[in-house]
């Protein structure tokens, strides 16, 4: 069986953002990036399924900068075994990269697409439903546990007050979410090995899609800030100001 | 034209997040709710009762029961046409569907819309929330969910709309169900509670977890937790608050043992009121608290306990 894994290059997520001063989006030069955690838990998925002999080949996708290279070597270190850089310069939306692996998808007819669920920069939590929908295949997003089967998927969902389990035919899209596993470090002798794995390189407009975004961003701006309140000496006084002066309890 | 909004409903009444997608519906125009899942012929007169809705739209379709992506999607797409926009709330549910939507009607969608500015223009958070964008479609149709903390929910009773009972599309057959497991609590739902009281890291166990509930109960409160604390296994994962976790705006936050990571103040930092207990004073919870107590949360849960037991 063949895994399709697509990761992003993102902020990474311990560094704090800034908005830029012109209002045009977050700064990013001179960032830490790294690859979006929850693809990182797709490519652990990935390569679990691999190491119980379910799956015999995992090609992990980038569609971003060159510099997104980076992020497939991590994964390559990880354990997948050959990767696909889409290279482009600016925004990609959610619909973009879709039709970018869709267009991928055509030529290496994976069973299996495991990704994250949301990146972290744009929050959309969109990409791999919209994949799902223009494959035609049936989706399992928020997955805490995939097994493999028959031809099927079981993927037990997280949702609002628990869980859920479907399954669903392969070839499917599957959306990581944070239970799923935790992913592992790459240890040295695999991330020397990773760099002689080959990462093929393509442009959008080889694979016949259109980028052009659909959304434009008018102005990108910071939150309105919290003030820090005062400090309380005691349970009495808290409950005392709950009551009396914020008048919440 | 008008705008579908598919709501999250119980099979009694719809729910606090469906409410606010309807006051964020009402401003773009009439406002027409499909009502689909096991349940929907109970709870439609709930919508239907909603101020601001025109239309119920009822699909009792078996193969729509549990609201699974490929078969809800097909519907979505086969109504598209009468509408202009189509919303949801950004529950699981909203957020699972209205992406695949938006691929099969070749649209990109806007996620998580925390402002209307007008019919094609939107604020939404990025950056768990360190960011706001504002973002002008150019897309024909908008798919969109809504952010429930960002608007005030509408009443929930004051309309009297007409329920149409409505078809099923083409189930693709690619997907079953095969079951829930719902955690059943008598408590508050997290998105739709006034207060919320929420536990981190710092309980240290599962059992001390319900020193945090015994105080949530108290006040009539949801049961909350960090993303270190589900990590932990201190608490199910559908507690989680924060930016992969649930957003919440209750009138009053309380978090107990909470460091308070980026990824978490994205999903509470829009309460009312914020108290943080923690021994670190340097704790970042603190910058956003409007109460901060500097204290060790074992001592402070009897008292609070006590305190809150007393007659005022």
């Amino acid at each position: 069986m063949k895994l399709l894994v697509p990761v992003k290059r993102v902020v990474d997520y311990n560094v704090k953002v800034r908005v830029k001063a012109d209002n045009t989006g977050v700064e990013t030069a001179n960032v830490k990036m790294s690859m979006n955690p929850f693809d990182e838990i797709a490519v652990e998925e990935a390569v679990r399924l691999k190491e119980k002999g379910v799956a015999t080949e995992i090609i992990v996708v980038s569609a971003g900068p060159a510099a997104a290279a980076e992020q497939i070597r991590t994964a390559l270190a990880m354990g997948a075994d050959r990767g696909i850089l889409v290279e482009h310069d600016g925004i990609l939306e959610p619909i973009a990269v879709a039709k970018i692996l869709k267009a991928i998808i055509a030529k290496e007819s994976p069973d299996l697409v495991i990704m994250g669920k949301q990146a972290i920069d744009d929050d959309m939590n969109a990409t791999g439903q919209m994949l799902a929908a223009l494959l035609g295949w049936p989706q399992g997003t928020f997955a805490s546990k995939v097994e493999i089967a028959d031809g099927h998927a079981t993927v037990t969902r997280e949702v609002d007050g628990g869980l859920e389990t479907v399954r669903i035919t392969l070839p499917a899209v599957v959306t990581a979410d944070l239970r799923l596993n935790e992913p592992r470090y790459a240890s040295l002798p695999n991330i020397m090995k990773a760099r002689k794995k080959t990462i093929d390189n393509v442009k959008p407009a080889d694979l016949g899609v259109d980028v052009t975004p659909r959304l434009t961003v008018l102005r990108v701006e910071e939150p309105g800030k919290r003030q820090a309140g005062a400090k309380v000496a005691s349970v009495q006084e808290l409950v005392a100001k709950l009551r009396n002066e914020a008048k919440v309890i | 034209m008008a705008v579908l909004l598919l709501a999250d409903h119980d099979g009694k009444i719809v729910s606090q997040p469906t409410r606010s997608a309807v006051a964020a519906s009402a401003r773009l125009g009439e406002v027409h709710v499909l009502m689909v899942g096991e349940g929907a012929a109970a709870a439609a007169p709930a919508a239907a009762a909603l101020p601001g809705v025109s239309k119920v739209l009822l699909a009792e379709d078996a193969s729509l029961a549990h609201r699974l992506a490929e078969p809800l999607a097909a519907l979505l797409v086969h109504l598209a046409p009468s509408y202009d926009h189509l919303i949801a709330p950004a529950s699981a549910a909203g957020k699972n569907v209205m992406p695949r939507v938006a691929a099969l009607l070749d649209v990109q969608p806007i996620s998580d819309v925390s402002g209307v500015v007008d019919a094609d223009t939107f604020v939404r958070p990025i950056y768990a929330g360190n960011a706001l964008a504002t973002v002008k479609s150019s897309d024909a149709k908008k798919v969109m969910t809504i952010r429930a903390a960002s608007f005030d929910p509408v009443a929930a009773t004051g309309g009297s709309a007409a329920i149409e009972a409505i078809g099923a599309a083409v189930d693709p057959g690619q997907s079953t169900f095969v079951g829930a497991e719902v955690s059943k609590s008598e408590r508050p739902e997290l998105t739709a509670a006034k207060i919320v009281v929420s536990g981190g890291r710092a309980m240290g166990s599962s059992e001390n977890f319900h020193l945090i509930e015994k105080v949530a109960d108290m006040l009539g409160a949801a049961v909350g937790a960090s993303r270190a604390a589900v990590d932990a296994g201190y608490a199910p994962n559908d507690h989680q608050v924060g930016q992969t976790g649930k957003i919440v705006a209750p009138d009053l936050y309380i978090a107990i043992g909470i460091s308070g990571a980026i990824q978490h103040l994205a999903g509470m930092k829009d309460s009312k009121i914020i108290v943080a207990i923690n021994k670190d004073e340097e704790a970042p919870i603190f910058q956003v608290a409007d109460y901060g107590l500097v204290a060790d949360l074992f001592k402070v849960l009897p008292e609070l306990e006590a305190e809150l037991g007393k007659p005022v």
